[in-house]
């Protein structure tokens, strides 16, 4: 499967609501294959809701999200092109790291025991003892697993949700490495994210979330860490 | 890549319950305590001196009472597994059709309750000293057909209940209602094969059709209504 | 806007009429009620009937309204469907109490007890409990408690026949099916009148109700508005 597709995910007047709670309002914006787009923003700017809307797992009050031409949606095939890391990581703490891939690959109609192993292998998790469950995995090998299972099926858009929040800096580092090389290999990849700084190392497009509207958005070559902090500051002043 | 079938889905799914539960055995265990402590409670609150036999309809009334409660028990533990680290989220995610992945949870969920209620019953006939022989086959059909009748609801409720604070107090509030009828059929049904004056078999005929029938319905609704009822607004 | 504003000026109208009409039934009914023959073995008990029934088919009409709102809220994302649902889920817990009330009253006066498994008393008794549990669900069922209620409310329209037969068979016998084509024909005029006031009745508080939760949903959106038009002023 190549990853030559160039479609670009698009967010036109999206808006949501919940209840009482307008989450995301008027969001217009778009997500490029071959770049890293950080979504940054104080605590219930929409970061989240964000996430959840381009997972299609719920659905914009407003507008409309695509990819390329065709519309995402509840019922859509797309969503297997998708690959989703959230902070939890998604998988059946019952189950080894080899079951709970084997049973995701199936769902996913791919039968390759190779293709398991490998991604075993890449993420470091081919040494663990076989069978054991994946509940007793230290977060860091959790999330390595998670990243594993979201890239088993070769996706198109690769969606974190504060991947990095309970790793230690080695794993920070680790995985930002897995990033940027699923960037170079030309997926299309939304982070969102509290930590600046991992931001800044990372990411060639900087989104800036406020009271659910885009503050700020913008894509460079790459950020300084100082530029993605002054962005972030001019975005968000007045809101805490 | 093909697409795996419909069926195939479901079973994985169905298979991945199954398997843990098979190690874990802790569906069986707990839901079979309770059960067979529901049956005690009975037996206690029902049989007085020396009089040890009760009539048919009491001891069909005493089975299926058993089988609601702690089936009940089982049905608010079926999306544990899922609700842990959000697993649901990468099962949604993946191209399975969500009425397959009902109806993998219902298959793996009727069968551990099936399996207790295989259990049970042997039980409650020593307990009872109730004629379980005549018509084993049949019991074990009507058993099947009010578990699968149970428990297409009780799935379905349990899913839309994953992130309610109240969700095993509201449960068996919300389903008790609804499978009356299934109450109903199954323990008529019952009470006449434990019957061993009964020479008229017509009533059982008639109340395990009702029950397939009412499968159908419950099994239907179910197969249509869990992606919309599953998913995120 | 102007439009919106003669349009809901008509609608109103409309409500008014019907309002005034409803409330008008009802003293034409009590009198036709009252002057109705005096049935030969009950006497004035029989009376009852006349309340009766018409919110006993209130409340089975009140299901399916339930469910149909429902369905329309599940695959169509209607809000107006919920809003339905809901109203009429609250009509069907109210007349449903009224057949609970008024049931039992005729069972004392006629059989000399509160409560037989009567085929359509038992199955009224399970319709209001399922509308009871609708609104259990939708108010401590959490986020998804909107949608676990709608599809609670499409298992009980499905429900409705399994348990109208069901219980039909349990009980056997049912001596008064055909109460009503039986009516002496003095009867008969003042209970299809009475049928035809409590549903119009039905159908103000339905209307009414569903306003208000609109109305509630408005408020709901103007206060976004709001906050909207302050936060995006610095």
């Amino acid at each position: 499967m190549g990853l030559t597709s160039d479609r670009v995910l698009r967010l036109v007047n999206v808006g949501k609501t919940f209840g009482r709670h307008r989450a995301l309002a008027d969001v217009s914006l778009a997500f490029v294959p071959g770049r890293v787009a950080a979504v940054l923003g104080p605590n219930g700017a929409g970061k989240s809701t964000l996430l959840g809307l381009l997972s299609t797992l719920s659905q914009p009050s407003q507008g409309r999200i695509t990819l390329g031409d065709e519309e995402l949606s509840r019922h859509s095939p797309l969503r297997a092109t998708i690959g989703y890391v959230g902070h939890e990581p998604g998988v059946y703490g019952d189950l080894s790291a080899r079951q709970n891939l084997r049973l995701f690959a199936s769902l996913y109609g791919m039968a390759s025991a190779e293709r398991i192993d490998e991604m075993l292998a890449r993420v470091g998790l081919d040494g663990v003892r076989r069978e054991a469950a994946a509940r007793t995995f230290s977060r860091g090998m959790l999330q390595r697993l998670a990243l594993a299972r979201a890239l088993l099926h070769e996706p198109e858009i690769l969606l974190f949700d504060e991947p990095g929040a309970a790793l230690d800096p080695a794993g920070a580092a680790w995985l930002a490495g897995e990033l940027q090389r699923e960037r170079e290999a030309g997926r299309l990849v939304v982070l969102v994210t509290h930590d600046l700084a991992a931001a800044a190392a990372i990411a060639t497009h900087v989104v800036v979330l406020r009271r659910g509207r885009v503050a700020r958005d913008e894509a460079r070559a790459s950020f300084s860490a100082d530029e993605v902090r002054r962005i972030y500051e001019e975005a968000t002043r007045g809101s805490t | 890549m093909a697409a795996p079938s419909w069926a195939c889905q479901a079973a994985r799914i169905a298979w991945k319950d199954l398997h843990i539960e098979g190690r874990s055995r802790e569906v069986v265990t707990t839901m079979g305590f309770m059960a067979a402590l529901v049956v005690l409670v009975f037996s206690f609150a029902f049989i007085s001196g020396q009089e040890v036999t009760v009539g048919p309809d009491v001891v069909a009334g005493i089975l299926w009472v058993a089988v609601l409660f702690s089936g009940t028990v089982a049905l608010s533990r079926t999306f544990d597994r899922e609700r842990e680290s959000e697993a649901i989220r990468s099962l949604l995610l993946s191209p399975a059709p969500r009425s397959a992945i009902y109806a993998g949870k219902l298959a793996a969920t009727a069968l551990i309750m099936f399996l207790v209620e295989l259990l049970l019953t042997p039980l409650l006939a020593a307990l009872f000293s109730a004629a379980i022989t005549p018509h084993a086959l049949w019991l074990g059909l009507l058993l099947l057909l009010g578990t699968i009748g149970f428990s297409s609801v009780g799935v379905l409720f349990s899913a839309a209940l994953l992130r309610a604070r109240s969700r095993d107090a509201l449960l068996g509030a919300l389903l008790f209602p609804i499978v009356i009828p299934v109450l109903l059929a199954a323990s008529r049904a019952t009470a006449t094969l434990l019957d061993p004056t009964a020479s008229d078999l017509e009533p059982a005929l008639f109340w395990t059709r009702f029950l397939a029938a009412l499968d159908v319905v419950f099994v239907v609704v179910g197969l249509w209504s869990f992606e919309p009822v599953v998913m995120g607004e | 806007m102007l439009s919106m504003m003669s349009s809901s000026r008509k609608s109103g109208a409309a409500f008014l009429v019907g309002l005034l009409l409803t409330m008008q039934g009802f003293f034409v009914v009590t009198f036709l009620v009252a002057n109705a023959p005096l049935e030969k073995t009950m006497g004035a008990v029989q009376k009852i009937f006349y309340f009766h029934v018409p919110c006993a088919w209130l409340l089975m009409l009140s299901t399916f309204a339930c469910a149909g709102g429902s369905l329309a809220y599940l695959f169509r994302g209607s809000e107006r469907g919920d809003r339905l649902a809901l109203s009429s889920a609250e009509l069907g817990v109210l007349f449903g109490l009224c057949v609970m009330v008024t049931g039992p009253l005729w069972a004392r006066a006629a059989w000399g007890v509160f409560w037989t498994w009567d085929v359509r008393l038992t199955s009224s008794l399970l319709l209001w409990l399922m509308l009871i549990a609708y609104g259990l669900a939708r108010r401590y069922g959490g986020e998804g408690g909107r949608r676990l209620a709608a599809a609670l409310a499409l298992f009980a329209a499905a429900d409705v026949p399994l348990v109208y037969l069901s219980v039909n068979v349990w009980r056997g016998l049912h001596p008064n099916t055909k109460t009503v084509s039986s009516l002496a024909p003095g009867m008969r005029w003042p209970f299809f009148l009475s049928l035809a006031i409590f549903s119009a009745l039905w159908g103000v508080l339905l209307v009414l109700r569903m306003r208000v939760e609109r109305t509630q949903a408005r408020l709901v959106e103007l206060a976004i508005t709001v906050e909207d038009a302050e936060g995006r002023s610095p």
